[in-house]
């Protein structure tokens, strides 16, 4: 059996054995073991990987499986990783990890949230081990699906209209992205022969120009729209804030990375002369991302809603970095997946556990809940401060990657975008110290406060796991950044084939 | 090799039967007659079936067999299309088609 | 040949304490937490004395100059092929002598916390912050390369905000916590675009190479220029604008005042002898370039330093607050470096300013934490921040008396404290370049002596305040640091900086030069005889001049309503003129697209749902015409 497989396998079984079960206390056990599990079997796929690299294995991807499912097509269920689709893989393992335990309390419909959810988690592990670009699509599309049942049934607020709109502008979305996946297989063999749909093979080849020219802005702005690009981000803040807790955390914390991660690994890596020619395009649209997004969360009143501006300008940092198309800003870009990943699911986690004990989530009608609930809101400084880029917490390393990483582009345009999104460092710095001032800090405003709880085990156990990938991340980036440093070589030996600067 | 009636007469009956079948389908009201005018044109395509079989294929009997399987099919329609009618009578005390129209946007 | 490879752990240590004391400190008793905190400081500065001793008195000189040892550097995350950033440990003249400075002050205040802080809630996490702080500042100073600076440079500023916000339950100190905090994060935000530009064109972050007067770096960068300015100009300026903020300047200097909020060990240590120096230490870091490269921007340094220390001091006379009046008093004193800086030149006795503000970056620390510290104990026996609310107190406090009343004569400039010294260099310097600037910084001199003066005469001298409680000196572990700095304030003056710490690391021979020494004592006096006539005795003089100079006054008082245009500029215009309207915006303009494309498709659909009509042969005509029309179709057209 491939290590691959079992990531797909691993929740299916998860799945099968909560459809099994009549208590609906072991559902949660059940979930919180196959989910943890999954994150030991991540855990070794990234010893593994890292072995096998060090071992001098320098092929582009590893644990390569291939098997033939719709010959007519050549359609296959072909998986591998290389170092980029690893580190995702850990992403989101720790977020479905810190998901179940989140969501601990849940009382209505457990068995089939919990079903919903990891039906979701296996989509999104498929898609980041998918090599074929129709297979990648098929768990694209499983991932999109369940939202709309875990918002439209257990959100809260307008639930049926945000899920509506979040599933109608994501189902846009990837009728973009079918369209690209199909005009990249069939231009994928220009010169006559089999066409195909996996991606290392495509990649050797030159799609010829003229399709690239449509299918490039199709793809890239089909992925772009589940990564939050603007102008088409407005599902996020809706879909944000209608959804419970576990579901935004995975929402912000993975299912957005497939939009960056698509861009990248479809957009980006087989059509790099288009992306070439037409970056200067999407870098304005995700520098006014950055930038917009941050002053809209300055002024938001809902702590959801905060949040979900933020993934937009944290989001649109990636978009941006991958445009840059050097290795640094890339390596910046995945780095920043990861790390808006683990703290945006942080956040919302801490919102969601907030928001059981208040029961309200606008910021103004809260204050001091330092005093009465210490440890979340300790867990929550530690999460505005990891989104505004302190040292010592991932997204510092990720944030000054790219903006490293985008700075040194020999064009001019670039610098200067770059100016301008590095502004968002201010920005967010506002926004995040608000909240925290209004929330956290000063006199407590509600004597009804007074009786709060502080966290829980399980609520303990999902922040702490979060927390500590994201110091461990800040504190000892080189591993990951050599790791994904190498697998960027491909691509970006082909960009400098295209432009030697 | 027919000296008898020429094929045209046949698919002129037809032809009649079937469009007298359509109107009636389009006209009545009653569900009932509606009924009896589908037989009308289940019974046209009969004749059509066949007529063409023993003047064009007369040593074949596909058409003969295919008329007997409408016949066949016919009866049992007429059976559940029956029940069907009991029931919406059940319903909504009429067989007025027109007052059935709850399959509506 | 002397190994430093021990430094590390002058870094190690107060990390290792801050993570001991962050996660199990609730569980320790608040005592040992301070304890462990101060236990641990003390082994560094030990440490920091150690190595001091060893690198100035037994490594050699190459040519006459300290070497800039590498004690230790590893990787910490690549960038691109050229450019990486390295956490390690440089040691060379100024790193050591800031080492000296930050854990002398730390100790001290770890110290005198174990009095001031006792009782507090929190006391625990008080001394997790203070590690960090310790822990911050020296890896700032210990830096390898520019990157790692800003690190440790970001790291400060956070462990600033959590000490600033220490009662986090009073609404003022939250919000000096977040003024302070997004105010240098703007000036950060100059800090970091300077390194990228100082990066992208020199290829390389480490200091080392950066600041080697012969080296790439300097030739590279000075070539290329824009908008009229070398790239190293531009890049310098924002660099520099990093060094204002954190080093409260103007026009970045509005959080300094509100920061006071902060515990005031916390404002001895952080905001007056350490973190707000790092922006001097920044420019003296980067030093070469900006003699060699961009002497434009050493200019623009030099105007700066010059015009936020006038218009500090000014501030300074009018303010009642104590710790406020010292605030004013530390950003008027770091001007004072900026404008020495900016004023000297490369290697030898050009480089007078250099050595001069590093001087008095020294003697400063010392007496501005004393004077803190001094503040906080009065503070602390008489439950006040107002001068209102003091007088007479020599008779009660007579320790901090004495202490007090050194500092006050230190930054006076009065011989023979050390403060006299650094001044006198930082004058003699300034008058060899501009005489300007000269006479600005000789004014400031009588403006300093002045409000230091107004300070100590309303504090220990006029009419006896009628008390609630009798006040009382403070206790032991809050003395002791007093009289250790007041000494050091006292006698710093006779350390040899010129033979120590240089611009090009070598010695040069200066003296006192007394045509400009006198002057400046006499000014100094000058200061200290009109504060003894407006505030030693009962006198309506202060009140009448006040009343004379209405408006000038009443902008000093009101800190020339500088902070009301920052709140202008934030409140109005950017909340209220920008992220409003982009709220707005996407709400109702970018989502509202979304909500009208559906509402759109929900009309059409509206419209042809009427072909729904359920009724049974409205659908069969329908079928049949289209059923005929095809056959039509097919039979007659398609041919």
């Amino acid at each position: 059996m491939n290590i691959l497989s079992l990531f797909v396998l691993i929740p299916v079984l998860t799945i099968t054995g909560i459809v099994l079960i009549k208590d609906m206390r072991q559902v949660k056990i059940v979930a919180s073991i196959g989910m943890g599990l999954q994150l030991l079997l991540s855990a070794l796929l990234i010893f593994l990987y890292v072995s096998a690299r060090h071992a001098g294995d320098t092929a582009e991807m590893l644990f390569i499986k291939d098997i033939v499912w719709f010959k007519s097509l050549n359609i296959h269920y072909a998986v591998g990783v290389d170092g980029i689709s690893v580190a995702m893989i850990g992403l989101t393992s720790i977020v479905v990890f810190a998901g179940i335990f989140a969501s601990w309390e849940l009382e209505f419909l457990t068995k089939e949230f919990f079903i919903s959810l990891i039906l979701l988690a296996t989509g999104v592990f498929g898609f980041f081990i998918s090599i074929d670009l129709f297979t990648m699509f098929l768990f694209y599309e499983l991932a999109v699906i369940p939202m709309y049942l875990l918002i439209g049934i257990w959100g809260s607020g307008p639930k049926e209209y945000s899920a509506m709109k979040l599933t109608l502008m994501l189902m846009g979305a990837s009728a973009l992205i079918l369209v690209g996946i199909l005009g990249i297989h069939f231009n994928s063999a220009p010169d006559g022969g089999q066409m195909s749909f996996n991606i290392l093979e495509i990649s050797r080849i030159k799609i010829p120009m003229k399709a690239q020219y449509i299918f490039f802005p199709l793809t890239f702005v089909g992925f772009g729209v589940l990564g939050a690009l603007f102008p088409f981000h407005t599902w996020s803040p809706d879909g944000h804030s209608s959804a419970p807790t576990a579901v935004s955390m995975l929402h912000a914390g993975v299912l957005m990375k497939l939009g960056g991660y698509g861009a990248f690994r479809v957009a980006m890596f087989l059509m790099p002369e288009a992306a070439h020619e037409l970056a200067w395009i999407f870098i304005i649209l995700t520098t006014i991302s950055v930038v917009y997004g941050a002053f809209s969360a300055i002024v938001q009143k809902d702590l959801k809603y905060i949040n979900a501006y933020s993934s937009v300008s944290h989001c649109g940092l990636v978009l941006f970095a991958i445009l840059m198309m050097n290795q640094t800003a890339m390596n910046g870009a995945i780095i920043q997946m990861i790390s808006h990943g683990l703290m945006t699911a942080l956040f919302f986690a801490l919102i969601g556990m907030i928001y059981s004990r208040t029961h309200t989530r606008l910021i103004n009608e809260m204050g001091g809940l330092m005093k009465v609930i210490p440890f979340l809101s300790v867990c929550y400084v530690i999460a505005g401060l990891a989104s505004l880029g302190l040292p010592g917490f991932s997204g510092f390393v990720a944030e000054m990657t790219i903006f490293a990483g985008a700075f040194q582009h020999p064009d001019l345009f670039h610098r200067i975008m770059t100016i301008i999104a590095i502004t968002s460092i201010v920005i967010t710095a506002v926004y995040i110290l608000r909240v925290i001032a209004i929330l956290l800090l000063g006199p407590a405003t509600n004597e009804h406060y007074e009786h709060l709880t502080d966290a829980k085990w399980y609520e303990k156990v999902s922040t702490i796991t979060l927390i500590s990938f994201i110091v461990f991340i800040g504190l000892a980036p080189f591993w990951l950044s050599s790791m994904i440093r190498g697998s960027l070589q491909p691509i970006i030996s082909k960009i400098l084939a295209l432009n030697p600067f | 090799m027919n000296t008898g009636v020429p094929l045209i007469y046949f698919l002129i009956l037809a032809a009649i039967m079937f469009f007298a079948g359509v109107y009636g389908f389009l006209t009545r009201r009653n569900l009932i007659t509606i009924l009896m005018s589908v037989e009308l044109i289940l019974n046209s395509v009969n004749i059509n079936f066949v007529a063409y079989n023993r003047y064009l294929y007369p040593h074949k009997l596909e058409g003969f067999f295919f008329s007997l399987f409408v016949i066949a099919v016919a009866a049992s329609e007429a059976a559940v299309a029956i029940a069907i009618i009991i029931n919406i009578y059940r319903r909504f005390t009429t067989i007025n088609v027109e007052d059935v129209d709850t399959m509506r946007y | 040949m002397v190994t430093f490879t021990y430094t590390v752990w002058i870094l190690l240590i107060p990390f290792l304490m801050f993570i001991l004391l962050g996660l199990a400190g609730h569980k320790l008793k608040p005592k040992l937490s301070g304890l462990l905190g101060t236990s641990g400081l003390a082994v560094i500065t030990a440490l920091s004395y150690i190595t001091a001793y060893l690198y100035f008195f037994q490594t050699e000189k190459i040519d006459g100059a300290f070497q800039k040892i590498i004690a230790y550097n590893a990787t910490w995350l690549q960038l691109t092929d050229d450019l990486h950033i390295d956490i390690g440990v440089l040691i060379d003249p100024i790193s050591v002598m800031m080492l000296i400075v930050i854990t002398t002050v730390s100790f001290m205040v770890h110290i005198y916390s174990l009095g001031y802080m006792k009782g507090e809630k929190g006391f625990e996490r008080y001394y997790a912050f203070l590690s960090l702080f310790s822990f911050s500042m020296l890896g700032l100073v210990l830096s390898t390369n520019i990157f790692e600076m800003y690190i440790f440079w970001e790291l400060v500023g956070i462990s600033s905000y959590l000490l600033i916000g220490f009662y986090y339950q009073k609404p003022s100190a939250v919000k000096a916590s977040k003024k302070a905090f997004i105010v240098t994060r703007f000036a950060d935000m100059g800090f970091l675009i300077g390194i990228l530009i100082l990066s992208f064109n020199t290829k390389t972050l480490d200091f080392i190479t950066l600041t080697d007067p012969a080296g790439p770096a300097i030739a590279q960068g000075s070539g290329i220029s824009f908008m009229g300015l070398s790239v190293m100009t531009w890049s310098m300026i924002f660099v520099y604008m990093g060094g204002v903020g954190k080093s409260a300047m103007f026009p970045f200097h509005i959080w300094l005042p509100d920061a006071m909020e902060g515990p005031t060990p916390v404002s001895a240590l952080i905001h007056a002898a350490t973190m707000v120096v790092a922006g001097v230490y920044l420019v003296a870091r980067m030093f070469p370039i900006y003699a060699l490269a961009a002497p434009a921007a050493l200019d623009v340094v030099a105007y700066v330093g010059a015009f936020s220390s006038l218009f500090a001091a000014v501030i300074a006379c009018t303010q009642t607050d104590i710790k406020r009046v010292l605030a004013y008093s530390t950003i008027s004193q770091i001007g004072y470096m900026m404008l020495a800086l900016g004023v000297s030149g490369y290697g030898g006795h050009e480089g007078l300013g250099y050595m001069a503000s590093m001087f008095h970056l020294f003697t400063h620390a010392m007496f501005k934490a004393l004077l803190f510290l001094g503040a906080g104990a009065i503070i602390h026996a008489v439950h006040s921040n107002y001068m209102n609310d003091m007088g007479g107190l020599r008779k009660y406090l007579p320790i901090t008396h004495i202490t007090f009343l050194i500092a006050c004569l230190t930054i006076s400039g009065i011989p023979p404290f050390s403060g006299f010294f650094s001044k006198d260099e930082i004058l003699a310097a300034a008058f060899s370049h501009n005489k300007i600037l000269f006479a600005i910084e000789y004014a400031v001199a009588g403006i300093t002596a002045f409000y230091m003066f107004r300070l100590y005469f309303n504090i220990f001298w006029g009419e006896d305040t009628r008390y609630e409680h009798t006040p009382h000196e403070a206790p032991v572990t809050m003395t002791i640091p007093l009289i250790v700095l007041a000494i050091g304030a006292a006698v710093s003056g006779i350390i040899p900086f010129n033979k120590l710490v240089t611009s090009d690391s070598k010695a040069f021979e200066s003296e006192i030069e007394w045509g400009i020494a006198v002057p400046s004592v006499l000014i100094g006096l000058l200061g200290i005889g009109i504060a003894y006539i407006f505030y030693g005795k009962k006198s309506s003089l202060p009140d009448r001049l006040a009343a004379t100079f209405k408006y000038t006054y009443k902008w000093a008082y009101n800190k020339f309503y500088i902070d009301e245009i920052y709140l202008f500029i934030t409140k109005k215009i950017i909340f209220r003129y920008i992220s409003e309207p982009v709220a707005w915006f996407d709400r109702h303009i970018v989502d509202g697209t979304m909500n009208a494309i559906a509402t759109v498709t929900q009309a059409v659909s509206f419209r042809i749902r009427g072909f729904q009509s359920g009724q049974l042969q409205k659908y069969v005509y329908v079928f049949i015409s289209g059923a005929i029309l095809l056959a039509v179709i097919f039979i007659y057209l398609w041919h």
